[in-house]
């Protein structure tokens, strides 16, 4: 389901979280001589359901609003906190992660956890409220920064001041190795989106990319290089390899011609459209190929007419 | 329509983890040519298909499908699914062929790529 990944995302914080970054503090404590009645103003007023008792600096008990309900019914509300209170209370350190305390809770069903520092001295306490408040602010503080970066990313060519900036992504694809197949165009997509690129505009790159990918595997001698020239307007998309060359471009053009080996075409490519879906996807297409040489092939995406060009699909398709 | 009930439709499984059902699909097509797909299958669509390796995975990455259904019980290699999981792709394999499965869903209303504007 969806939620899935955002509990990843609370386990690990569970994990990198400090106890003393979620804990609530200063805490509200009373003494072993404080008054049951004089107990349920404290935490009226404060409105929390549980204390520390402590004795001079030392932790010696807790007392909670059950106690109190108890003493309440039995008429004992003249009695004192240290005939009603707890002794044997579970704490945890602050300078535990959180998930010590989410277990500590479980295993002992307490509400509330004392907090200690490692001189053993009362510094805060903790509530399964405080562990919630602390990951939901831990995950918006994250979700913030990957925002900021997002930001930052996509005006990285506001950013750098030159007469023409752009980002060159490099990738050498292997001839007939068709496990990574793909690997390169996706990482172009990725890229895209990173900049800011709209889902429609990256898909376009990212189809011509995957086809001219595909034909460095299939058809090359050595393979070649694919790279993504990145602009602010523009992405230029080139794919150069040393051969062997294509015979008769106009050839390669029509549809359905293809020299796609038999092994190609049972994963389901070599069908011979290839190179016209990349002319389809792109804005200018470019090749240039010798036998016996190598074939290079420039492919230009416009950024800016990209709504135009959204409209104009949409109409013919 | 939602995922769940594409999957009750084609009387398929989910071979993911994490797969969101209530993901909408409005369109589907068919195809076992993967530069079909990438030519004709619009965004967010279903591919169905008999092919099982991880490209078809691919082109739906770099096509922005939304989810695929393998026909005639074929149940994909394990990196399929790894990278199906990877890229969030939900992979679905029902028994039935490709003919009777997009009879199916065409009857359940489900929408074609050929008509963009009326999805």
């Amino acid at each position: 389901m969806t939620a899935i990944p955002e509990i990843t995302k609370v386990q690990e914080l569970i994990y990198e979280l400090k106890i003393e970054q979620v804990m609530s503090r200063p805490v509200i404590t009373v003494t072993p001589d404080t008054r049951i009645d004089q107990l349920k103003e404290i935490l009226r007023v404060n409105r929390i359901s549980g204390v520390p008792v402590v004795q001079g600096s030392k932790l010696v008990g807790i007392i909670s609003i059950e106690d109190l309900i108890k003493a309440l019914e039995r008429g004992e509300m003249h009695s004192t906190v240290g005939e009603k209170m707890s002794r044997q209370v579970i704490t945890v350190n602050a300078h535990d992660s959180v998930v010590e305390a989410v277990k500590r809770f479980e295993e002992h069903g307490v509400g509330r956890l004392p907090v200690l520092d490692s001189s053993g001295q009362l510094v805060g306490i903790l509530t399964s409220g405080d562990i919630t408040r602390g990951l939901l602010h831990a995950i918006g503080l994250g979700y913030h920064q990957e925002e900021i970066r997002r930001y930052r990313a996509s005006h990285i060519f506001e950013d750098i001041s030159s007469d023409r900036t752009s980002l060159i992504l490099c990738y050498h694809i292997p001839a007939r190795e068709l496990q990574k197949a793909g690997e390169a165009s996706s990482k172009i997509k990725k890229a895209l989106y990173r900049l800011g690129a709209q889902p429609g505009f990256a898909r376009r790159v990212a189809i011509a990319a995957y086809e001219a990918e595909m034909n460095l595997i299939i058809h090359t001698l050595h393979g070649g290089d694919l790279i993504a020239e990145i602009h602010p307007d523009k992405v230029r998309l080139l794919a150069v390899d040393d051969g062997p060359g294509i015979p008769d471009i106009q050839q390669a053009m029509q549809p359905g011609f293809s020299t796609a080996p038999d092994w190609i075409r049972s994963l389901g490519f070599g069908a011979g459209m290839g190179l016209l879906n990349i002319k389809r996807c792109s804005d200018q297409m470019m090749l240039d190929s010798q036998v016996g040489v190598g074939t290079r092939l420039e492919v230009l995406f416009y950024l800016k007419e990209e709504a135009v060009l959204g409209e104009h699909l949409s109409s013919t398709s | 329509m939602k995922l769940r009930d594409i999957v009750k439709v084609v009387e398929g499984v989910v071979l993911t983890r994490n797969t969101d059902l209530d993901m909408e699909i409005d369109r589907a097509c068919g195809a076992d040519l993967m530069s079909d797909v990438l030519s004709f299958a619009k965004e967010r669509a279903l591919l169905l298909t008999g092919l099982t390796n991880p490209q078809v995975v691919r082109t739906a990455e770099m096509a922005d499908i939304a989810a695929i259904v393998f026909v005639r019980g074929k149940l994909p290699p394990q990196e399929t699914i790894a990278l199906a999981e990877e890229k969030g792709i939900p992979l679905i394999a029902a028994k039935y062929t490709m003919f009777e499965m997009c009879g199916r869903l065409y009857k359940a209303g489900m929408g074609s790529c050929d008509f963009v504007g009326e999805s």
